[in-house]
This record gives structure tokens, sequence and C-alpha cells, in this order.
């Protein structure tokens, strides 16, 4: 068993992040703090998945700095990210999850168990022995969450996991993602759909062009937006 | 998944290491730098397993040219050599090299060439005079150029013939660097003469339209030789293995099967050891 | 043992005799099948298991000197066999620094040749599907925290079905190069004749029509090789994607 340690608050300090010579993320400040889900909201490229790669830990800011739990260097070890395509490795589902539960040091006499429980979790124990690449796009997006969840963690980010998800689907790992939260663990969510802002989100972070617009309750943001460019994106007006 | 692939491609390996551990776990065998001509007429296919049911020695046999399978024996991979230009084996001795050179056996060279004989020289038994012609007319000649025994002794029989071949040679004396074999089909393909061992020459199969021109001329007489290798050289020579091959080949035993081997009734090679060592 | 059997009994060659050899199975023409097979499958093996993960560190690794080793390591995918026949012969010779283990003109000597022949390509080829693979994977597995151990082991398995065609080209090149084990196998009657030394005696014999066969007997082997490996591909595949 890892001693628990805390990811939270994770705070992001004027974090400034360029690739090349574009700038991604413009000095952005923000605390994300433990409760309800964070959901991160934003028109493409405004960021949302760099922010994410940041709270990893898989790359680093081009200036700025980033501490979990007041911790600069911290250990990924409860931390666990979903992307929005997430890569299959070629072997069967249970090993799929096997894999991460090894890489996360969970002794092999143990993982069996682990496994089992963790695809039951999101509904994938018939399919343990399918081929994880022969599965659908949804199945593929609980698999995924299955192998973040092995991680055991703590702060989990999530990259537009619906984005490309029939309703059925989404609302089955929108499930996962609220039974994840209620079990009190962090989720960090990218999205940009409003409804599931409404469905899941404790707090709000909007996003436009690489700055933080809005930091403000899921209640407060869908309701009483402060800043213009949320309050159009609210509206359904394009924002660049 | 992973475990059965894994020892999939274990078992193959150790298969095929199994294959070859075997073969590599002999006994008793010694190595003979040999020329291509006994290998490739069949004598050590007929000798070998007689001398192997006599003594259980296994004789592995690396066929080369005779100047290639000296250099061989002078780095120390072969125990015995078994070869056929017999100035170039006495320098191989008086390097320090061999031990000993004994006589084994003679054969003869041929002159082969194209039935259409466009040098004209069909039936001659004075081999200068028809290279000679052959020069002179300027009939594509193919020489092996390898440094083998062949090699060797068709040097001599243009140097025989006055003829200073390295200075008079042009387009039409083609030198291929290979074996007797090689030389025999670029021959066929060209329509040129070539110098040949009658060893090889009886045994080849792709003469197509090669015929003997010349034979019968006493320069073209071909003795082969064996030498152990010199233990004091190198210390992994296996002297007592290698002795007996020699001995055995000079044997009246060894001599009597050299004399039996025959193709189409047909004696490849004369027996000789008698004469004295040199 | 030389076995000292001709192929032919002098009977009258034609085309097919080399086909007659393999169905009445003949002992000379199995064991050569035998030896080439065990020679260059041990090859292929040994320079997967060296190659591969020179490979995929090659790929996954950044050093100064790196895109030399690799232009290296591509260009010597293009190792003439003679070449490097030659090299282990004078490594091997009794007078060479490995002379003393004794095994020139033995199967090991062909085997440890054919190796040295076949590790570029296996490298080389390997390098460029890991490489290609660690772009989509690297994202994943880093957030897994797999070392670098780990992540050759993982690009390994789950490029298999690339790395399986890599083996394969491999394989091919040694199986059917005649340079390098002519020259540090010796073309030993019995002990180290394979196929390819085999077709080169017989087309210096003059037996074009037998060393013809020999070779459509070996290219049969060779594919009867590629379409086991299909077929185990094809099964793997449906079991795990």
């Amino acid at each position: 068993m890892r001693a628990p340690s805390s990811e939270l608050p994770l705070v992001l300090d004027r974090i400034l992040f360029k690739a090349g010579v574009a700038t991604i993320l413009n000095h952005l400040s923000l605390t994300i703090a433990p409760g309800a889900p964070t959901v991160i909201v934003g028109p493409n490229g405004s960021g949302k998945t760099t922010l994410l790669r940041l709270c990893m830990g898989l790359i680093a800011p081009t200036d700025g700095n980033i501490t979990w739990g007041g911790r600069r260097q911290a250990s990924m070890a409860r931390r666990a990210i979903v992307f929005q395509r997430p890569v299959m490795l070629r072997r069967s589902t249970a090993a799929n999850v096997a894999y991460a539960l090894a890489k996360a040091d969970v002794h092999h006499s143990h993982r069996a168990a682990r496994v089992d429980q963790l695809l039951a979790r999101v509904g994938l124990f018939d399919m343990a022995q399918r081929a994880a690449r022969s599965l659908s796009g949804g199945e593929q997006q609980r698999l995924a969450l299955a192998r973040a969840l092995a991680r055991d963690p703590e702060l989990l980010l999530l990259d537009e996991p619906t984005a490309s998800l029939d309703p059925a689907s989404t609302r089955r790992v929108e499930e996962i993602i609220l039974v994840a939260a209620q079990s009190g663990i962090k989720i960090v969510m990218a999205s940009h759909d409003l409804g599931q802002v409404r469905r899941i989100a404790g707090d709000v972070v909007f996003l436009a062009r690489g700055a933080l617009c809005e930091h403000s309750s899921a209640d407060n943001f869908l309701n009483r937006p402060t800043m213009p460019e949320a309050a159009a994106f609210l509206r359904g007006d394009l924002v660049i | 998944m992973q475990n059965r692939f894994l020892s999939l491609a274990l078992s193959l390996g150790l298969g095929a290491a199994t294959l070859v551990a075997p073969a590599a776990a002999q006994e008793k065998s010694i190595i003979v730098a040999s020329t291509t001509s006994t290998q490739d007429s069949g004598l050590f296919g007929y000798l070998l397993p007689l001398f192997n049911a006599k003594t259980g020695i296994d004789v592995k046999v690396i066929a080369q040219g005779t100047g290639q399978a000296l250099d061989t024996a002078r780095r120390g991979d072969a125990d015995v050599v078994f070869v056929h230009a017999k100035a170039q084996e006495e320098r191989f001795i008086a390097e320090g090299f061999g031990v000993r050179r004994f006589d084994v056996m003679y054969n003869d060279f041929v002159l082969v060439g194209p039935i259409s004989d466009p040098a004209g020289i069909t039936g001659s038994k004075d081999v200068s005079a028809a290279l000679t012609t052959i020069q002179a007319k300027a009939a594509p000649f193919v020489s092996r150029g390898d440094k083998s025994g062949t090699h060797f002794a068709e040097l001599a029989l243009w140097k025989d013939a006055g003829i200073d071949i390295a200075a008079a040679k042009g387009p039409w004396y083609r030198e291929i660097g290979q074996g007797m074999g090689a030389a025999l089909n670029i021959a066929n393909a060209m329509n040129g003469y070539v110098l040949s061992d009658r060893a090889t020459w009886l045994s080849f199969k792709n003469r197509g339209n090669l015929v003997i021109v010349v034979e019968g001329d006493r320069r073209m007489f071909n003795q082969y030789g064996v030498i152990l290798v010199n233990p004091g050289k190198y210390p992994s020579v296996k002297k007592e293995l290698g002795q007996s091959f020699v001995d055995w080949l000079i044997s009246p035993e060894g001599q009597g099967v050299i004399a039996n081997y025959k193709i189409d009734g047909q004696q490849l090679f004369f027996p000789n050891a008698e004469k004295k060592a040199s | 043992m030389p076995s000292g059997e001709r192929f032919s009994g002098g009977a009258k060659i034609n085309f097919f005799s080399a086909w007659d050899l393999v169905v009445s199975g003949n002992p000379t023409l199995m064991a050569i099948v035998r030896l080439s097979l065990a020679v260059s499958l041990t090859a292929a093996v040994i320079a997967g298991a060296v190659g591969m993960p020179l490979g995929a560190s090659l790929a996954l690794t950044r050093f100064p000197g790196r895109a030399t080793l690799i232009v290296l390591c591509n260009a010597m995918m293009g190792l003439p066999p003679v070449v490097v026949g030659l090299a282990v012969y004078l490594l091997l010779s009794r007078s060479g620094p490995l002379g003393a283990m004794g095994i020139l003109f033995t199967p090991a000597a062909m085997i440890v040749a054919q190796t040295i022949l076949i590790v570029p390509i296996i490298a080389a080829l390997t390098r460029q599907t890991v490489e290609d693979l660690w772009s989509e994977y690297s994202d994943e597995l880093n957030s897994m925290e797999v070392g670098p151990v780990g992540r050759v082991a993982t690009l390994l398995w789950d490029a298999r079905y690339s790395l399986m065609t890599t083996l394969l080209a491999g394989f091919g090149r040694a199986i059917a190069e005649v340079g390098a084990v002519m020259i540090v196998g010796g073309n030993i009657d019995g002990f180290t004749r394979t196929m390819t030394t085999s077709i080169a005696l017989e087309t210096s014999k003059g037996d074009l029509p037998l060393a013809m066969g020999l070779g459509l007997v070996l290219i049969c082997i060779v594919l009867a090789i590629n379409a086991a490996a299909w077929v185990a591909r094809l099964w793997s595949e449906r079991q795990a994607g």
C-alpha cells in the first residue's frame, strides 16, 4: 500500500507555456481544491489539453510554478489522466488493466482481483478477454478510465472523455466519473459540452485564447457569467 | 499471451541450437585444406568414408584453390593440406608452416576448347604451340586468375611457350578469379579455351560444346602433394590424427583406393607415392 | 561424418531431380536443409534478441552522436556478406584474436557471421517501427510512469506484428546469403554445407539444373516459413488485437 499523499491543492502560479513562438497558455493562475469536479470549458485551441498535461506533470511550463499539495516535483503516483483518444495496448482488456496495475506497483498477487473489480466498475467485466483494440469507442474510453482508476488516484484528469461518443456511451462514462467523484477522487475534466457541465461540474474554469477568463461555481458560471466571453460562449456564439 | 509468445521464440531458438550442437560436438576430426579438383571430381566422396571406416577419423574438407588452401593453413586453420602446386608447397615448407611434403598422386591437365576450334589446334600434342597459336589469333582464353594450382600451371605453360602473358594479354585473355567449375562454365558460354585438370573435366556436367583440344603433353603433368601443418607453429594442429591421414594416403592401401576411383570406367588419379618425399 | 553421398547417382540429370530428392527424403539433402534452417533461424533469433532492444533503445534515447549511429545502422543493412564473412574469418582464425575458441569452419562460426550480418537490419527496422509507435504511446506510457526498460519492452511487444516482419527480413537475408557462410563455414560436406553453398558448389560442378532445382527448394522453404509466420500472426492478432 502506498502512503497516502495529498496531491491537493493543485496550484498553478502564473503559468506561461509556449510551443515554439506560439503562446498556448498566458500567465495563468489557478488553484484546484478538493471537492466536486472541476470542469475546464473553452473553445478548441483555448489551451485545455495543455493545461491538463501540465496538471499531470507530463510537460513543464515555460515559466511559472506548479505545486501539488505544496510540493513542486511531486511524483505522479496519485494522479491519473485519460486522454481524448486513449491508446489501447495491443493485448486483452484485462491485460490493459493489469498493465496499469503493474506500473502502479500493485503486487502481482493482488492484481487479478483488482482487474476484476476495476472491469466491473466500468462495466467491462464480460469483455475481459476481448482484444482491447476491438472494443467500441465508448468501451475503449471506459477501459481507459479503468486503467486510470487502477492507479488509485487522488486527482483524475480527463480530456474531453466523451467528445466523440453517442449519448448512451456518454451517459455510462459520466456515471463512472460521478461515482469516482463521490468516492473522493478529485476530477478535473475538459469539456465543451454545456449539458455535461450542468450534470457534472462543481466549479468551472473558462479558458479563452490561453488565458483564464473565469473561475466560479457551476451555478454562477451557468446563470451569472461575469465575463463577456463566457456569456457569449453560453449563448452559443462562436467564441474564438 | 506474452508468455506463450516468448516461450515459442525461446523453444525455437533452443531447437535450432540443439540441431547445431550434435554436429559441433563431433570428436576425432581433422580439417584438410584441399583443392576444388579433389572434391568436385568426387575423389574425397569415395575415399574419405573408407578412411573413416578404418580409423574413425572424420575428415572435413575445405575445397579452395591451392594458393588459398595454403594460406588457410598458414593461418593455422587446417591440419593438413592436400594440393597441387609443387613450387608453392615447397615454399610453404621452407617458411616453416609444413612438416614434410609427400607426393600422393598425379593426373594431367587438358586444354579444353569449343568444338568449332577457332584457333585450329585440335589434336595437337604440343601445348606450347597451341598456346602460341591462341595468342597469335587472339582466340578467347579463360584464365582462373585465382592463384590456384591450375592457375600456376597455366602461367608456367605460357612461360614455357616463350610468352610473357602479363605483357601479351589482351581482351581475349579473361582472368576470372574463380574456381575450375566457374572457369569451365564461362569458357562454355563464350566459346573460349581453358586449361583444366582432367578430373574436374571428366566430372563436369555442363560441358556444352566444349571438348579436349590438347592433351598428352608431358608438360601438362599435374602432381598432388600432402603436407601436415607444422604443430610447432600452431599447437592447435591435430598432429596424430593429421599424420595418420597423411600416412594412410601414401600407404599401399590408400594408394590402391586412389587407383580404384573411376568415373565411367576412366581412372582419374594415378597414385605415385613410392617416389621419395621431397 | 562426411556422407560422401552424391546427390545424383550418375543417372540422367533433369531439372526435377532436386524435387525427387525432396520427395524421396534424400538424407543428404534433408541434413543440408536442416543445417540451413538451424543456422539461419538461430542467427535470426539471436539477432532479434540483440537487435530489437538495441533498435528500440536507439529510438527512445537521445544522446550526442545518435543521428550518426542511426545513419550508420541504416547503412550497415547493406553490409556485403563476403566482407562480414572475411572479418569473422580473420577474427576466428587460429592466428586471429579469437582463434583459441576453435570454432572456425563450424556451424557456430556461420551463426556468428549471419548474426552480425542481420543485427543492423533488425536494429534499423526496429528503430523506425518503435520510434513511430512511441509518438503514439508516449503520453499514455509517461502518464503511467513507465520507466525506460518498461518502455522498450512495451513498445517491442505492441509492435510485435511489424517486428515479426522485421525478423523475417533478417532471416530471409541470412538463409539467402552465401558469401559469409562459404568463407567461415568452408562448405564442408555433411558438416557446414548449406542450401546456398550447395547451390554454389553444384554450379561450379556444372550441374546447373540440379543447382537451379536446389534453388527452387530453398525458395519453397523460405515461402513455407513466411506462410507459417503469417498464419501465426493472424491467429495471434485474433487473440490480442
